[in-house]
């Protein structure tokens, strides 16, 4: 197979190459002239993963939306779209978010990670990446982005976790094909509870 | 470029002052929507079950943030989340109540966002409202639930006045236990409501469940020291341990000395549209001590007077069992 034509690659070429076709200057003009003065700006910057970007929001575009579509972001998955499935989590100030329950316009100060964001430079996959791998936690994988963000929020704030608390901690995190303790398992491992 | 987020086109507004966030939420009024943490707000939006024109996103204020000790207790800003409410010093050392009922909040991402205010103001969780269906609630002039097909088994077995959704809040039945106040703030000034009239019922009104009205704020919310250190019970029951809206819910403050109850109050939430007193329970308990014999004499007065649907009967079992419980301790 071709190195340079992944599965990903073609998905998104085929989005850009739609959104090219539909979108037009005279949609945002018209939009634009129709809002009252007061209203939020729609050229915005926000931090993603240690780098600003300046991206063009709507005021009521939701953070998985943004990060996705306008950011080629697509690690961070949208389940439910209704906060209750928790595969959309994101870090925003280190703190646990439903980014499909988030506007982008509330996180113009504060700091986003997702899931592209936690590898090294070098390629090195994160430490929690890496026992969720070592652990086989994910089965297929869709909300394995949110339990690995998940993990790591509580690795920050409670290094060594018993199992009951990791329990509680990814409560909010959905897995349809009922992995948990796989994933627990991943937990107990990155914190180096797990020989 | 295509919009695959199912966001309806909507104004916002980001005041930094809550004068600001007054004037508008004045000037917009029911075409207005105070967006807190928006953990209800979305579902209404994405549903298209609600159609306001404008969002007024109240979290750049920083006063409506942070928990201060005043002279008579301890005063939350609206904005507070529910995280910050769980592991908040002085609400865990002297009003653990409250960070129990707010810990057992749907899931661990939402209750970092979703605020204190939020929490109580909330609309009701009936699957048939939230649905867009014309029922009493929604403006029209029946309800779907309240029917021999109708699916009930959530919803009240007290109160019932033509709507029979239940208060989905699981922090409102400690605020109530706790005898908090509500301040209220609107351009013309501030009013202070005890957090028991706070909450109404769809006999007062059908529409709404507290009596915040267009153009007002919930701005903070004030715990006296009547009930610190109290003794406390809070329990949830639902279906499952993350996400679910209590089936029913209780909160109990006790002052107890010489092996006796002096005083208690004792609040069930989901059993009405607003969080349940059991004021007959309250009564036996007064003056006898916290043991089995007391438990066994409330048999079932916390469910008298009830009135089951087709599939809720179990509530009146659960609240009296609660009821006991939260006695025992």
């Amino acid at each position: 197979m071709n190195p340079r034509l992944t599965r990903r690659r073609f998905i998104k070429g085929v989005i850009y190459s739609s959104a090219a076709a539909v979108s037009g200057a005279g949609f945002y003009l018209t939009n634009a002239q129709s809002r009252p003065a007061a209203a939020v700006e729609r050229l915005i910057s926000i931090n993603v993963n240690g780098r600003t970007r300046r991206v063009d929001v709507l005021p009521q575009e939701t953070l998985a939306h943004t990060l996705r579509y306008k950011l080629e972001l697509t690690g961070t998955k949208l389940g439910c779209n209704r906060g209750e499935c928790g595969a959309c989590t994101v870090l925003i100030d280190d703190v646990t978010n439903y980014a499909c329950s988030t506007l982008t316009h509330s996180v113009k100060q504060r700091a986003v990670t997702t899931v592209e964001g936690l590898q090294s430079p070098d390629g090195q996959l994160h430490p929690v990446q890496q026992a969720f791998l070592d652990e086989l936690s994910p089965q297929c994988g869709f909300c394995t982005p949110g339990q690995v963000i998940a993990t790591v929020a509580l690795l920050k704030s409670n290094p060594k976790p018993t199992r009951e608390q990791a329990r509680q901690a990814l409560s909010g995190n959905l897995c349809r094909c009922g992995a948990y303790d796989h994933y627990l398992n991943g937990v107990m491992r990155a914190s180096g509870q797990l020989s | 470029m295509p919009s695959h987020d199912v966001m309806p086109d909507i104004e916002l507004y980001q005041p930094v002052q809550v004068e600001d966030a007054l004037a508008l939420a004045t000037r917009l009024a029911d075409r207005g929507w105070l967006l807190g943490g928006g953990q209800d707000t979305y579902g209404w939006l994405k549903d298209r079950t609600k159609v306001p024109e404008a969002m007024i996103d109240l979290n750049g204020i920083e006063s409506l943030r942070g928990i201060r000790e005043t002279a008579d207790g301890v005063e939350i800003g609206a904005l507070t989340t529910l995280t910050e409410l769980v592991n908040n010093p002085l609400i865990k050392e002297r009003y653990s109540l409250l960070a129990s009922a707010a810990e057992r909040v749907a899931s661990p991402q939402i209750r970092n966002v979703g605020t204190v205010a939020g929490n109580v103001a909330q609309d009701v969780r009936c699957w048939y409202y939230r649905r867009g269906l014309s029922c009493y609630r929604a403006g029209g002039n029946l309800c779907y639930a309240d029917t021999p097909e109708g699916m009930n088994r959530e919803h009240a077995i007290f109160g019932a006045s033509r709507c029979v959704a239940v208060t989905p809040s699981d922090t409102a039945p400690a605020l109530v236990a706790l005898e908090a106040s509500m301040v209220i703030r609107s351009e013309s000034g501030e009013r202070v409501v005890a957090a028991e009239d706070f909450f109404i019922g769809p006999n007062v009104d059908i529409q709404n469940t507290t009596v915040l009205r267009p153009g007002e704020i919930l701005t903070s919310v004030r715990l006296p020291t009547t009930w610190a250190n109290a003794t406390f019970y809070f329990e949830k029951v639902a279906d499952r341990n993350a996400w679910d809206f209590a089936l029913v819910s209780i909160a109990a403050v006790m002052r107890e000395s010489g092996g006796v109850i002096q005083d208690a109050r004792f609040v069930a939430g989901a059993v009405q549209c607003t969080p349940r007193r059991l004021l007959d329970v309250e009564s036996a308990v007064r003056g006898q001590p916290r043991t089995e014999a007391t438990a066994q004499s409330l048999g079932t007065l916390a469910s008298q007077g009830a009135q089951p649907l087709n599939h809720n009967g179990f509530k009146l079992h659960l609240v009296d069992s609660l009821a006991k419980r939260a006695l025992l301790g």
